[in-house]
């Protein structure tokens, strides 16, 4: 079908550190360089979508970056946001309600408010059933080390698995220019490392950067007459597990990609065998470890021994975060843009040193808020 | 409101400098579990149709939609995770560090988040039997923090 959505342009903006630039600019600097990359113009777009922290965020960026388009979507489910407006977008395209949607993030976290990040605490201005965890100095680090922990007594996960994917990525980072730390590390260099929230060390935790991404959706008829290969949307789908509360998780060793994964994959009609790279949102080493166990990758508490021996690595059995990931190279707060560019550049063959060769198939997954809700992505070079 | 239940309120001890740890937003849902503690009362909402227990509360069951009632709980859980915050933001915390930060299982049913006190935090373990310490934040609340249980418990 001609009206079948793909992805003809991505981008991410300068990063990891921009205290000259505004929000707004970081979405522009992004949203320019994917309209280029797709070869289309700001003019072409009838669709936008994004996600950030203040409402009618969709809307101010629409005037910020001079476009009127006649659809949107500002869904924020946190980091995954990014996944689940490519699924809307998608559908959108195909129904015929738009031709060129452009899907932008931007932050300055770093510059603006990077410090506070993993104080946790505070509810101002969320409604009061939200704030019933936020009473016992927690953190956000703590509520995915409260899942660490839980898993390591169920499972006998360790610290030395946990870090070994954290060296993975930093080993990944190393190829790309603009990762925020890009010097080797070991397993011991993340066990010394401080201890933030028992059992999760400082480099167990992602980094805090500035930065931005954007991504260009239209339909394979208009892809036909732009420069690039395009990118198919095979299949997508998103889940939840509990909001900001993780006492209400019913087991904070399982998160929504139990959910969601399958569900892409029946959409897209493919299976985890014939996934030949992954981008999983790696906010923390945890994340990364309860995700691959979710989606299916491994049985459920086999994900420790699963990391083991580099099997994350680009050159391993399962290239995951081949740009380094938010664990090195970039994390501005909702991440899930960057996975999905980094996708696009592997399913193009434009992903430099960390290339995996031949890769046909991407799987793309976002984790939002405290393991609150996850985003899967099925992305192809082709139609199966 | 048995007495059998009810235990001591104790008053925070702030060092010099130190900021009050935060009570809970005013909200008419959770008012009666947090009056309750500064009674030395830990209670649950019970669905009067299928006997769930839940927390935090709402006007009704999350899993029939029927009317709940509060009751007392026994003050007994168990530890189902907990880290240690060894680094905070805020001065309403830091006199607290390390702090133990715990997702506890209420013998009723309801997973709480909260604190362990009176424990080396070495020690504490997923599975550890713990019992309910109040200590009151505001004139109308005291919070729910938890301490290793006596053996028999």
């Amino acid at each position: 079908m001609s009206r079948r959505a793909v992805i003809v342009g991505v981008a991410t903006s300068d990063y990891p550190y921009l205290p000259e630039m505004s929000e707004g600019a970081v979405h522009a600097q992004a949203a320019e360089r994917a309209l280029a990359d797709a070869g289309l113009a700001f003019d072409d777009v009838d669709g936008y979508a994004s996600a950030g922290y203040f409402p009618l965020y969709s809307v101010a960026m629409s005037e910020y970056l001079g476009i009127r388009p006649g659809w949107l979507d500002e869904t924020n489910i946190g980091g995954a946001s990014f996944e689940v407006h490519l699924e809307h977008a998608a559908r959108a395209i195909e129904a015929g309600d738009c031709e060129v949607v452009l899907i932008s993030y931007g932050s300055i976290q770093l510059s603006s408010m990077g410090r506070q990040i993993g104080g946790g605490g505070g509810g101002g201005g969320v409604m009061a059933p939200q704030t019933w965890d936020t009473l016992w100095g927690n953190s956000l680090v703590g509520a995915y080390a409260l899942a660490a922990t839980r898993h390591m007594a169920q499972y006998g996960t360790t610290s030395e698995q946990l870090a070994e994917i954290a060296v993975t990525m930093r080993r990944h980072a190393g190829f790309n220019p603009l990762a925020q730390y890009r010097d080797p590390i070991g397993v011991a260099d993340v066990l010394a490392s401080k201890l933030v929230a028992d059992p999760l060390h400082k480099l167990d935790c992602c980094v805090v950067s500035d930065g931005g991404g954007a991504c260009v959706v239209t339909t394979e008829e208009r892809a036909r007459d732009l420069p690039g290969p395009p990118v198919h949307v095979l299949g997508a789908a998103h889940d939840l597990s509990h909001a900001l509360n993780v006492s209400q998780s019913a087991d904070l060793t399982v998160s929504a990609a139990a959910r969601s994964g399958p569900r892409a994959l029946a959409r897209a009609g493919v299976s985890l065998t014939d996934v030949d790279v992954l981008q999983l949102y790696d906010s923390f080493t945890i994340t990364v470890l309860l995700t691959l166990e979710d989606l299916g990758f491994c049985a459920k508490g086999e994900g420790g021994a699963f990391v083991e021996g580099g099997r994350l690595a680009f050159d391993g059995p399962l290239p995951t975060n081949t740009d380094g990931g938010g664990l090195s190279s970039c994390h501005p707060g909702m991440r899930g843009m960057f996975l999905l560019v980094e996708a696009v550049r592997q399913l193009r063959g434009e992903a430099g040193p960390t290339q995996v060769p031949g890769a046909e198939i991407a799987l793309v997954h976002g984790t939002g808020g405290y393991l609150s809700t996850g985003a899967t992505v099925i992305l192809a070079t082709d139609r199966p | 409101m048995s007495a059998r239940t009810r235990r001591p309120v104790h008053q925070p001890v702030l060092p010099e400098g130190a900021k009050a740890r935060p009570g809970p937003p005013p909200d008419p849902e959770l008012a009666p579990y947090f009056q309750a503690a500064t009674e030395g009362r830990l209670v649950v909402q019970r669905c009067v149709a299928c006997r769930h227990a839940q927390l935090y509360p709402r006007p009704h069951c999350v899993v029939c939609r029927s009317a709940v009632a509060w009751e007392d709980a026994s003050g007994f859980a168990t530890v189902y995770s907990f880290t240690v915050v060894r680094q905070h933001y805020s001065r309403s915390f830091r006199h607290l560090l390390p702090l133990v930060v715990a997702l506890v299982d209420l013998d009723e049913g309801p997973r709480l988040m909260t604190n362990l006190v009176g424990v080396d935090p070495d020690a504490v373990a997923v599975g550890l039997r713990v019992e309910v310490w109040f200590e009151r934040v505001t004139d109308t609340a005291a919070l729910a923090l938890f301490t290793p249980a006596p053996a028999t418990a």
